[in-house]
């Protein structure tokens, strides 16, 4: 039995705690984090009349309740790992449990000679400090989680780093899979990619609670960078329970020629917000978001996107395509941003809501900003049932109507998992997927 | 009571009535085909016998083996073994036939178990072989894209995987050329059984060319105006509808 110690809860007092507990932090991420800690006091808590929170239920996000997690016991560390399974043919995986590394399987000797890195933070602090100094938390927050994002840098002390050298392509997935354990446990993922020049690489994120019904905080932030021509395949399955807050800010930036493929899939938490911030910041770059969302029960799934395109002759192409069932609730607010240089730009997004009951309610703001002249945008969202025709021809194969519901479902969600181009990441997504529709 | 019963049955959809005291009864180890010209009730009948929610039913019964099918919902129709070859089979976007006719299967099948994927696979290619249906297909969404054709056949390869009790097929010749005829036909007459009752549903003769019936029926403003044997078809092929239109006027009734 843990004892709760007051000083260990969010509040102001914990920090110092938080600084105490962790002695093995480098001096230049102390000096950050309470500069964050004192932004994170300062900052206002979101309100509905911020245009960014709109639609939001803010009332859901409040994080005093939450404690810095204990460590996960060595008896529940081994089933936890027993439990990450997910796809098996990788090229190096992390389990992370409350934000300690509780399992790695390491790149191979080749990879490393070829100098690529793939290590916890907690490690690559202190051993790779000149890429850290450079490159951990440079990006800002564009889409309205400037607190949450605060409260991260202060209290984050783990993560991924994966850097990925010139040239080098590595063909199997890298994998991190993170756990959170314990009643109103607080966890900090935290992902760093960078894909350096003509690199290719396919990392996924996956996280997931050790209970069913412990509330708990996930606050994650990712970031992932294409140097000019590299391709970089992005996953993140957000599974916590659903008796959890989670944010996650995931921001992506392609220089020139560079390719970027993100997928997001979102399942789990009570209340979960993510936001995408896409930076086409070098001619010729492409990238393509794809997110897929299942809300069922009174679960809030809260997306903010946005497209900004810094530079000439690139491409953009976002897909969020959400399933609703019972009360539960989607928000899907995208904007397109073309600045000024950023001519002969081809940027889309599309918004689809399926509704599987009548009381749920899916939220729709797509938008455009665009300041050049020779472009192509789009932008569009529908909201609709299921098809009355397509429902009654399964039921006349004898397919119950729970069945057949799931049936259409995947088949709305098909056109997204039909892209990835590993197919036993696509039957990851689906098996995740599957599960939620299995009754509890 | 090994047929499918149906006695007195008036339907209606949006408060129109569309079946009118209808009746026939279509024995196991029997092929029935019912004609007769467009609006006269055809499809409605297949549609409320598979349980449509559009279709009011007024009054009347309709049995399989005994047991009522008008109080079941759409899927228990189907599975107490009465199987309908949509007129214009749907498009399901995403879902593969594979997934579609395994789904179907595994819904047979008792609470938590599963169809044996190997001897799945080998059936289900076995009997696209016979339909002349190339195994890419398994892998690509249910009717979209499908020619007319395929999806007719499509139809058939489905019935052919769940060997219902019942077979009614809506309007199954229509826009199929010669060729793709005689393949639906050929897969319709390997059904055939003593196990089983099939019902074709067409406007013209031709297909009761190929799926040679026991016995004729001609629908007429929602009931049954004439039966007969397979020359029936052949007389209002010859004669046209108008002539039982004629008949119908003159008050003389069969």
């Amino acid at each position: 039995m843990t004892v709760n110690k007051k000083s260990e809860f969010l509040s102001e007092a914990m920090f110092d705690h938080f600084l105490e507990r962790h002695t093995e932090l480098p001096k230049w991420l102390v000096r950050q984090k309470k500069k964050s800690w004192a932004e994170y006091l300062d900052l206002p808590a979101p309100t509905r009349k911020m245009e960014s929170w709109r639609f939001a239920n803010v009332r859901d996000l409040g994080v005093d309740g939450f404690r810095l997690a204990d460590p996960v016991r060595e008896l529940d560390a081994n089933s936890l790992i027993e439990q990450t399974k997910s796809i098996q043919q990788t090229a190096g995986k992390l389990v992370f449990g409350n934000d300690d590394i509780l399992a790695e399987e390491p790149i191979s000797a080749e990879l490393r000679s070829k100098g690529v890195l793939f290590e916890p933070l907690q490690r690559a602090f202190t051993d790779h400090s000149e890429i850290l100094e450079e490159f951990f938390m440079a990006q800002e927050s564009a889409l309205g989680s400037e607190k949450f994002t605060a409260l991260h840098t202060a209290l984050n002390r783990n993560g991924t780093l994966l850097f990925i050298p010139k040239n080098v392509e590595i063909e199997l997935p890298i994998i991190s899979h993170y756990w959170a354990q314990g009643q109103q446990t607080a966890v900090f993922p935290h992902t760093l990619v960078i894909a350096r020049d003509n690199s290719k690489v396919t990392f996924v994120d996956v996280y997931r609670s050790a209970e069913v019904d412990a509330a708990q905080l996930a606050c994650g932030v990712s970031t992932v960078y294409a140097d000019p021509g590299a391709k970089v395949e992005y996953h993140y399955i957000q599974n916590w329970n659903e008796d959890s807050l989670s944010f996650n800010r995931l921001t992506t930036i392609a220089q020139r020629d560079a390719n970027i493929r993100a997928y997001g899939l979102n399942l789990g938490s009570k209340h979960a917000r993510s936001e995408g911030h896409t930076v086409l910041d070098g001619p010729g770059s492409k990238a393509e978001l794809y997110s897929l969302a299942v809300a069922h029960a009174n679960q809030e799934i809260d997306q903010r996107t946005l497209q900004s395109h810094n530079a000439p002759n690139a491409r953009s192409d976002l897909l969020f395509k959400n399933a609703l069932q019972n009360e539960s609730k989607t928000i899907f607010s995208g904007l397109i941003k073309v600045a000024e240089e950023a001519q002969l730009t081809d940027a889309y997004q599309t918004n689809r809501n399926l509704l599987l009951s009548p009381t749920a309610e899916a939220n729709s703001l797509p938008g455009l900003e665009i300041l050049a002249n020779d472009v192509r945008c789009s932008h569009g969202a529908t909201t609709g049932q299921i098809d009355e025709n397509e429902l009654f021809y399964l039921l006349s194969r004898g397919i119950s109507k729970p069945t057949a519901e799931t049936l259409l479902v995947f088949g709305f969600f098909e056109e997204v998992l039909g892209k990835m181009s590993n197919d036993e990441l696509a039957e990851f997504h689906r098996e995740r997927v599957h599960r939620k529709f299995e009754p509890a | 009571m090994n047929a499918l019963e149906v006695n007195q049955l008036s339907v209606s959809i949006d408060g129109k009535r569309i079946l009118n005291e209808f009746s026939l009864s279509l024995p196991k180890g029997e092929v029935h085909a019912i004609m007769g010209p467009n609006g006269t009730g055809k499809s409605t009948l297949a549609k409320a016998l598979a349980g449509h929610e559009s279709y009011m039913v007024e009054s009347g019964t309709a049995t399989m083996d005994g047991k009522n099918i008008l109080d079941l919902e759409v899927d228990e129709i189907s599975r107490e073994g009465l199987f309908l070859a949509f007129q214009y089979p749907i498009e399901i976007p995403g879902v593969t036939i594979a997934n579609f006719i395994r789904a179907a299967l595994n819904a047979r099948q008792p609470e938590g178990e599963d169809i044996d994927a190997v001897a799945y696979y080998k059936e289900l290619y076995a009997q696209m072989e016979r339909l002349g249906i190339d195994k890419k297909f398994t892998s690509r969404s249910v009717n979209e894209g499908f020619s007319g054709g395929e999806k007719k056949r499509c139809e058939i390869l489905q019935m052919a995987m769940l060997k219902p009790a019942y077979c009614i097929l809506d309007e199954t010749d229509s826009g199929l050329d010669i060729d793709a005829l005689k393949i639906v036909a050929d897969g319709v007459n390997h059904m055939r059984s003593e196990d089983r009752g099939i019902l074709v549903i067409t406007h013209y003769q031709r297909l009761l060319n190929y799926i040679v019936p026991d016995r004729v029926h001609i629908l007429w403003d929602g009931r049954i105006v004439k039966s007969g044997d397979k020359s029936l078809a052949l007389e209002v092929e010859e004669r046209g509808y108008d002539w039982i239109k004629e008949r119908l006027t003159a008050g003389v009734e069969s």
